[in-house]
């Protein structure tokens, strides 16, 4: 039976655990504190009292495996239109930092059909060596060969870290591979980073709408396995001659494939390219948003002529999308997509939590909003107030003009 | 058809704020509700027992309190519902939560096809739909935003086909049946309780399994069959300090647009 544990004799009844529990389970009994059905083990009461006086159960049963006989850093890249995602890019030089740091290589895995110089391209942005697993039965993503490729690869070179892209491939993909192996898996991660100590990747990430930030290990098992936010993470200048630089020679090694790893009970039949989307969102690096107080959908169309002129995606609060201005697609937030952009303009977006979820990772954000004391303004690095049908008109004149 | 849906409990994050003062969660009156995406598959359940015929069950992992999420989609016309409960489970990560779910769900019995949400919103993993299928060696197509066709009565061709939401577009896709899809909102508009359903849901049984229940490796479940630790957990920082351009539409149009230019973004 596993609960937290208290230590009486440190808890002096300050009742930070009560009010630190996500899931309302912590009350207080005779100046005590009781941990009820709903506590779910989280830990976040034990993180937030200031007298260490509650613990975590520790993992008993759990076989820790032996994480010395698991070395180097492995990532997944996901090729889209026939090259690396960029997030492939960021997770290779974010990898390529973490490897550095530890002493380890950096590997990627490309899986597919006829992928030409793509494996120079990777080791261009940081690989030390390239995984091809090339078959015609892997030319399009499916989750079942794709899981069953990459799991037997991991079993024959034991990576200690293995990181995705959090698309939708990779939380696809991920989640089934992890099952497989019976480890760990972080999701839609935003930050990593290495403890010397165990050797241990550090995994932050939101949780609750982005109320609140969560550091996940993976402290027994191996690999360990993360997807991470695209646009999040730097890639490296690209490099062609990077034989010096890196510890490996580039080197391509090709996997084998045995006929048992490409069975797939799923089928692709075809792609609709969202017609009303120049951009893909998610990679975007410019993005203009429209909300409620544009007032109308002919109105959103400013939204739409600034993005043009400034070469970017557009993007949506749900309430826009509830009223059918924009397609779901054009969503951004919590229930729709998690942008990170290099600049964001928000358009009469109130920035509910759940609408700040999912852009808050933007380097520049630009508010555009009626009133002084909507919450966007806190997330924003410029804040213009006034009408926003008014400025966005001046903003597409100015741009126009040069 | 038989379907199983997936139901979470979670917080409504919508009614969370943080108290800046501690920093910590306010949950004062924040109400449990089902995950928003998981009463999309109900949904999808309920639309494709009208078309098909079958049975809807839904599952759900989590303390007794999970009963009233529970209650909740009986009476919006499911058949029946299992709760997966015991301490033992508790401390679940997305592998033991899925472990646990495709445990129960054996237990359940046959099925053709099972339904999830696209993600919780209290944890956003979206893992422990795929997940369940691993454990369960089936299929699963991910972000299903329509189905299109179902072929249910040939059992040995049986399929599903729909559309997926991915990035840039949409995909095509189709599965062999038995199946797991998780759903984006999108997929349909939940209906609400029905009067006559409520009423029957008030006297229905919930059929409640612990870990004795389940043919389930202690090894698997709860915080032992968990390989991911919570080590921390803090409250973001949004408050950019960020700058106000002063002046009329005109002038701050233009001071935005000098600040865009100057950053190599107009
Ligand atoms: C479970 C759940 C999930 C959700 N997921 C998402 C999500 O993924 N994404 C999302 O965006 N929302 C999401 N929401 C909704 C969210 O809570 C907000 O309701 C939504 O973001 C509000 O959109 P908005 O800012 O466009 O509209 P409003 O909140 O109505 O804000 C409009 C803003 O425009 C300003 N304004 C009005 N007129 C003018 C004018 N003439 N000039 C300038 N400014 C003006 C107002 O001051 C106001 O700040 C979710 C909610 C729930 C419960
Ligand atoms: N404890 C649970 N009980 C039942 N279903 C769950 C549970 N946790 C997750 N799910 C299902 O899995 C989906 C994805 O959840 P998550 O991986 O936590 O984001 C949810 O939308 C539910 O359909």
């Amino acid at each position: 039976m596993s609960s937290m544990k208290l230590f009486p004799d440190k808890c002096d009844g300050c009742e930070e655990c009560v009010s630190s529990c996500p899931y309302n389970a912590v009350t207080m009994r005779d100046g005590w504190p009781v941990f009820g059905d709903a506590c779910n083990l989280c830990g976040a009461c034990a993180e937030a009292c200031p007298s260490g006086a509650i613990e975590r159960p520790a993992a008993t049963a759990s076989p820790a495996v032996d994480k010395t006989s698991y070395r180097d850093i492995w990532v997944f890249a996901e090729i889209r239109d026939g090259r690396p995602a960029r997030v492939v890019l960021e997770l290779l030089g974010e990898g390529r930092k973490l490897a550095d740091q530890t002493g380890q290589n950096l590997y990627a895995v490309l899986v597919g059909y006829g992928l030409g110089t793509l494996p120079e391209e990777l080791i261009a942005y940081g690989a030390d060596r390239v995984f091809l697993a090339e078959h015609p039965a892997l030319a399009v993503f499916r989750d079942e060969p794709y899981a069953a490729v990459l799991a037997a690869a991991v079993n024959q070179y034991r990576p200690s870290i293995l990181l995705f892209g959090a698309t939708a491939t990779g939380r696809s993909l991920a989640p089934r591979l992890a099952a497989r192996l019976r480890t760990g898996l972080t999701a839609d991660c935003t930050g990593l980073d290495m403890d010397r100590d165990s050797g241990d990747l550090v995994q932050t990430r939101p949780a609750f709408g982005g109320n609140i930030m969560a550091t996940i290990i993976t402290p027994g098992r191996r690999p360990q396995m993360a997807t991470v936010r695209p646009g999040v993470l730097k890639p490296l200048q690209r490099d062609d001659h990077p034989g010096a630089r890196f510890s490996g020679r580039g080197e391509v090694v090709r996997l084998t494939i045995s006929d048992d790893l490409l069975t797939a009970r799923t089928m692709v039949l075809g792609f609709t390219a969202e017609e009303t989307e120049t951009v893909n969102l998610e990679e975007a690096s410019i993005i203009v948003a429209g909300g409620r107080g544009l007032g109308s959908a002919g109105n959103f169309a400013l939204v739409k002529e600034l993005a043009g002129l400034l070469g970017g995606a557009v993007g949506a609060s749900r309430a826009v999308v509830d009223e059918g201005w924009i397609s779901y697609a054009h969503q951004i937030g919590q229930t729709g997509k998690t942008v990170a952009p290099r600049l964001y303009i928000a358009c009469g977006i109130s920035g509910a939590v759940q609408h700040l979820a999912g852009m808050q990772g933007a380097e520049i954000i630009v508010a555009i909003n009626k009133n002084s004391e909507a919450p966007i303004f806190k997330a924003a690095t410029f804040g213009l107030v006034g009408d926003v049908v008014q400025i966005l008109k001046e903003l597409v004149g100015q741009l126009k003009t040069g | 058809m038989q379907i199983i849906a997936c139901i979470k409990q979670v917080p409504d994050t919508a009614e969370v704020r943080i108290d800046r003062e501690t920093n910590t969660l306010i949950r004062e009156g924040v109400p449990s509700i089902i995950n928003p995406f998981d009463l999309n598959a109900v949904e999808e359940g309920l639309l494709l027992k009208e078309r098909f015929g079958g049975t809807v069950t839904v599952i759900s992992m989590g303390p007794p309190q999970v009963e009233t999420a529970l209650r909740e989609a009986l009476s919006l016309g499911v058949d029946q519902a299992v709760l997966l409960c015991d301490r033992a489970f508790a401390g679940a990560d997305t592998l033991a939560t899925s472990y646990t779910l495709a445990a129960g769900i054996k237990k359940i019995g046959a099925f053709d096809l099972i339904l999830c949400g696209k993600q919780a919103i209290d944890g956003d993993t979206a893992q422990v739909g795929p997940e369940i299928a691993e454990w369960l060696d089936i299929p699963h197509l991910t972000y299903v935003r329509s189905i299109d066709e179902v072929f249910p009565a040939e059992p040995a061709r049986a399929s599903i086909t729909v559309s997926r939401l991915v990035e840039g577009g949409y995909e095509q896709a189709s599965a062999s049946l038995p199946a797991l899809l998780t759903v984006v909102r999108e997929v349909n508009e939940p209906r609400l309780p029905s009067y006559r359903a409520s009423l029957r849901a008030r006297t229905q049984g919930i059929t409640i399994w612990g870990v004795a229940d389940l043919s389930a490796d202690p090894e698997h479940i709860g915080i032992a069959g968990s390989p991911t630790r919570v080590s921390r957990i803090f409250v973001p920082e949004y408050d950019r300090q960020g700058q106000f351009f002063a002046g009329s539409p005109e002038d701050q149009a233009k001071a935005l647009v000098a600040a865009l230019r100057s950053a190599g973004l107009a």
